[in-house]
């Protein structure tokens, strides 16, 4: 079994990734004023929520119920959805959810699908494994649609085309759409999309969904979206396969109340999504005449089991902590080398395909908290990068000057008298470091004069007064 | 009230002057301040980046030296956070429950010490300058530190107080963060220096002298017009200081 987030083991490290984004001055400029509009809207929806901290609380003991009973929640979800006509599979990793997917549309002799709204498929890299066996996967998000043509990754977990503005995107529709002419406005640009997607909603037979929820009572699904895209891929097509991580889960159709408040007021600043599609198994003369799911694990059951971080699966994928993050803020959602970006990117991708290929995202935070604040269903991120970063160091992950740095400052931390000398030695190395500069500090920063006298050695010549 | 002071390894080190202005303004309110010789660090550096053993050792320390001190007061955000947020957790791994318990409640940043303990907001400072302030992300989000500094600011005789526009927006220093990640981190410093340079402020200040020497560093390389001064240093000042 291997486990893999995308292309993100192939990755640059954060800092080498960020530092070529950092020069892109279009791009984060784009960043910059979308995360701002969102993050303005979030607020005013948020802070007009009297009980927002209790929903918080609301959101995170469901979640924490739900991942301790994971098992049983999971298995009462293939029984009601397989009684209400679904077909559930089960797939350990991306390659076995890939060829489950494959096999399905196959053994109806199709060679098209439409997609809506799945980041596990982005995760398995399916459109990959879909084009190398001669089927066409259609996006119909619009993000999506502008990253499937312009050959482009997602920057943003809500919003995956948001380091793209309006000219580059209309350029992007000009060139793949075969348009001789198209409008500046907005409004153009989604007409374009409109015309382009509408005819293959009408004749693809086969649709694929991700999932924002899932009823372990009912065996019902729930995917909630702003554009109209979503509830054409779930009803127009023959055959409907969704695919989510197994921690999509929640117990009781009545917990839906917490999170259908928690997600739309965090991830685009909206009161309640414009589309909210809810549907249970298969419901004959009307929608998809066969409907499939695949419960995808891909390393969620590795996570599960470290009980310090198990609770970064409580992830709704709103992405308020992207907006919030100033670390994303300069760089945007490529340098993170996933399709989990910012903070919860951060913390995620490590864990689900393991250390060695990431060691460099938990330490791409500033430890700041702003994601923290936020997260509508409270994942402590700052301790969770902290317990990662100290099993990157247990695991020897760590640059050896690093970790002989740390062992000598350990060491001289440990006793007044060690670190007395020590400050001498910074003192006798004042002009050096003045003329050299301290590496990785000094390119855009001076140091502060380094002062003759300590202030424990102030205190004793106070005491002798 | 016996004060003992943690002055912090890099304070001690690099910004004395932090250290003589907390004693100065302690004294001047009447109380008594101890140093205890044998303080080093609290660790953070060590926890935040990962080198768990070594940040136990270090906070086994910190227990031992202040655990029957009265009252812990330090000049630093982070600092305390560092003992509020991860002591307790890390106590338990190194069967220091209670004593970490105990010690937690006594531990004091400075401004928070003179406003939640000492109750006073005037501390009889004299600074005729204009002043911007900021707000390190430990004083705001882990120390909850509300308007706290800026009621003693504006206590100040001479003071011109002026607000910091995205004040709750990282600098980009976080510890290690700033050499690993340095590109990222000089991106996020730029906002904020431009920021303070919006103020039209002479001085910047705030509780992390961390994030002050982020900051300031920037602004002497770029030649702003601003400087950074810790709080500490605005609250010792006395008419004829300048």
């Amino acid at each position: 079994m291997s486990i893999r987030v995308g292309e993100s083991a192939q990755a640059a490290t954060f800092p080498k990734a960020a530092k070529k984004l950092l020069q892109n001055t279009q791009l984060r400029r784009n960043v910059r004023r979308a995360t701002d509009t969102i993050r303005g809207k979030r607020d005013k929806v948020v802070d007009e929520m009297p009980d927002w901290q209790a929903l918080r609380t609301a959101g995170q003991q469901i979640k924490k119920r739900t991942l301790r009973n994971l098992d049983s929640y999971l298995v009462q979800f293939e029984k009601a959805c397989t009684a209400a006509g679904g077909k559930v599979h089960w797939a350990r990793d991306a390659d076995e959810a890939n060829a489950i997917i494959i096999g399905i549309i196959q053994s109806h002799g199709q060679k098209e699908v439409i997609k809506v709204k799945t980041m596990t498929s982005d995760e398995t890299r399916l459109n990959h494994a879909l084009e190398a066996v001669g089927i066409e996967p259609y996006e119909t998000d619009l993000a999506d649609l502008i990253i499937q043509l312009g050959h482009d990754k997602p920057s943003h977990i809500v919003v995956p085309a948001l380091h793209k503005n309006k000219s580059e995107i209309r350029q992007i529709f000009m060139d793949t759409m075969g348009l001789k002419e198209l409008g500046h406005a907005p409004e153009d640009l989604a007409a374009a999309a409109r015309n382009f997607l509408r005819e293959r909603f009408l004749r693809v037979k086969v649709g694929f969904s991700g999932a924002n929820f899932a009823v372990a009572e009912t065996g019902s699904v729930c995917v909630v979206e702003s554009e109209g895209n979503g509830r054409m891929c779930v009803t127009l097509p023959d055959v409907l396969i969704t695919m989510f991580g197994v921690e999509k889960i929640v117990p009781s159709f009545d917990d839906l109340e917490v999170f259908l408040q928690l997600l739309p007021r965090s991830a685009t600043g909206e009161r309640m999504n414009p589309y909210n599609s809810i549907w249970t198994g298969v419901t004959p003369g009307d929608g998809p005449k066969e409907f499939h799911v695949v419960l995808l694990d891909n390393g969620r059951t590795k996570v599960l089991a470290d009980e310090e971080s198990r609770e970064t699966l409580h992830c709704i994928r709103c992405a308020a902590c992207l907006n919030a993050c100033p670390v994303y803020r300069q760089t945007g959602g490529h340098a993170y080398g996933s399709i989990y970006s910012g903070p919860i990117g951060a913390i995620l991708t490590p864990q689900l395909q393991g250390m060695e290929h990431s060691t460099s995202l938990p330490y791409a935070s500033s430890l700041c908290g702003a994601c923290y604040e936020v997260c509508p269903v409270k994942i402590n991120i700052p301790e969770i990068l902290i317990h990662l970063r100290r099993k990157i160091v247990e695991s020897g992950g760590a640059a050896l000057t690093e970790r002989m740095g740390m062992a000598v400052a350990g060491y001289t931390l440990a006793d007044s008298s060690r670190l007395g000398k020590a400050q001498k030695l910074v003192q006798l190395g004042r002009q050096p470091l003045d003329a050299i500069g301290l590496p990785g500090w000094s390119a855009a920063r001076d140091l502060p004069t380094i002062p003759t006298q300590t202030f424990r050695e102030w205190w004793k010549t106070r005491g002798a007064k | 009230m016996l004060i003992s002071l943690f002055i912090t390894c890099y304070n001690d080190t690099l910004f004395p002057g932090t250290g003589k202005s907390v004693v100065r303004v302690l004294e001047r309110l009447g109380h008594t301040v101890e140093f205890r010789e044998a303080q080093t660090c609290c660790g953070q550096m060590h926890y935040n980046t990962g080198y768990h053993p070594e940040a136990v050792t270090i906070m086994k320390k910190f227990v031992a030296d202040f655990l029957d001190a009265e009252i812990v007061c330090i000049p630093s955000s982070s600092c305390v956070a560092m003992i509020r947020d991860h002591y307790p957790k890390m106590a338990k791994e190194a069967g220091l429950e209670k004593e970490v318990a105990e010690l937690v409640p006594k531990v004091f940043e400075f401004t928070e010490f003179l406003t939640d303990k000492l109750g006073v907001t005037d501390v009889g400072a004299t600074y005729p300058h204009s002043v911007t302030m900021h707000t390190s992300c430990h004083a705001l989000r882990s120390l909850d530190c509300g308007d706290r500094p800026q009621r003693l600011l504006k206590a100040v005789r001479g003071l011109d107080y002026l607000e910091l526009p995205a004040g709750d927006q990282c600098c980009g220093f976080g510890g290690t963060f700033a050499i690993k990640n340095a590109e990222v981190s000089t991106a996020m410093l730029s906002e904020k220096m431009r920021s303070v340079l919006d103020t039209g402020a002479e001085v910047c200040t705030g509780s992390d002298n961390s994030c002050l020497m982020h900051i300031g560093g920037g602004l002497t390389r770029q030649r702003g017009t601003a400087r950074c001064v810790h709080i500490a240093e605005i609250l010792a000042s006395e008419e004829g200081d300048q």
